[in-house]
């Protein structure tokens, strides 16, 4: 039964992402990267995961792409013109595609050789059923402290340069 | 939880990974490249999960996934901002055509 439903949202990711890579229009591969941020959090929660997947959703698809599909539309630009004028460019960026595809295929029979030729042993047992927010909380709070409080100051500093970035848009004005 | 056999995370995760790949060579846009980036990541965060799934006590799989996702909001952050400079100076998103860095 996990295995169907591992399979159904496996499956969904994957599609998700091969939309964006064939999609012309950048507005569908946004709305499509929902969809595997989604099918993401669902293998998250397969994997005993149940914090982690609740906050994938909230800042994947609550903030980074809504704030993605504000950059998309800020920067529409009209490719075409009713000025007669204009040249008409033929652009046929197929190196591009070409080098793309050979270096994602090569990566990924890399990858499946490695992973199937592997065999890991795992020592410690298996994860039970119960939830791992206390488990995250108290780990946050006492080993991995100063990786947080490192993560606080790196949020601010990324607050204050995109605020400052993004403000004076127009010099001259 | 242990019908799964981790192998399958990891084929998944390794997908998802040459996709985002992919994406982020092929895409003649700084958003696109964007996109393709976030997808590597979810990626890395798949098999960071699937590994600590066999670290019940102290999560260090998970922990690191987390701290993953507070940067990657902080990196898009400051992209989206450096692309939105990078347009308003040169009125395009092409990474072909911005190649200086004075006008």
């Amino acid at each position: 039964m996990e295995l169907i439903i591992f399979y159904i949202f496996s499956a969904l990711t994957l599609a998700a992402g091969l939309f964006i890579l064939l999609s012309k229009n950048l507005i569908y591969g946004a709305f499509a990267l929902f969809l595997a941020f989604l099918g993401v959090a669902a293998l998250y929660v397969l994997a005993g995961a149940d914090f982690l997947a609740v906050s994938q959703i909230m800042i994947y698809v609550g903030g980074i792409l809504v704030l993605l599909i504000f950059g998309i539309m800020l920067t529409q630009k009209k490719d075409k013109s009713d000025d007669s004028t204009r040249h008409n460019r033929v652009e046929v960026p197929v190196t591009r595609k070409v080098w793309g595809f050979v270096a994602g295929a090569g990566l990924f029979g890399l990858l499946v050789k490695v992973i199937l030729s592997s065999d890991f042993q795992m020592s410690g047992e298996e994860m039970s059923t119960k939830s791992t927010i206390r488990t995250i909380g108290v780990e946050l709070m006492t080993s991995h402290l100063l990786p947080f409080e490192i993560a606080a100051i790196l949020l601010l500093v990324a607050l204050v340069g995109a605020a400052y970035l993004a403000l004076n848009r127009n010099p001259t004005a | 939880m242990t019908a799964i056999p981790i192998q399958y995370y990891l084929l998944v995760a390794a997908a998802l990974f040459c996709i985002g790949l992919a994406i982020s060579i092929t895409k003649r846009h700084f958003i696109g490249m964007l996109l393709g980036i976030e997808l590597m990541l979810n990626a890395v965060n798949i098999n960071l999960v699937a590994f600590g799934r066999h670290d019940p006590e102290r999560l260090s799989g998970q922990l690191f996934a987390l701290f993953v996702i507070v940067v990657a909001a902080a990196e898009v952050t400051v992209a989206l901002a450096i692309i939105l400079r990078v347009y308003g100076r040169f009125k395009t998103v092409d990474p072909d055509k911005v190649n200086e860095l004075k006008q």
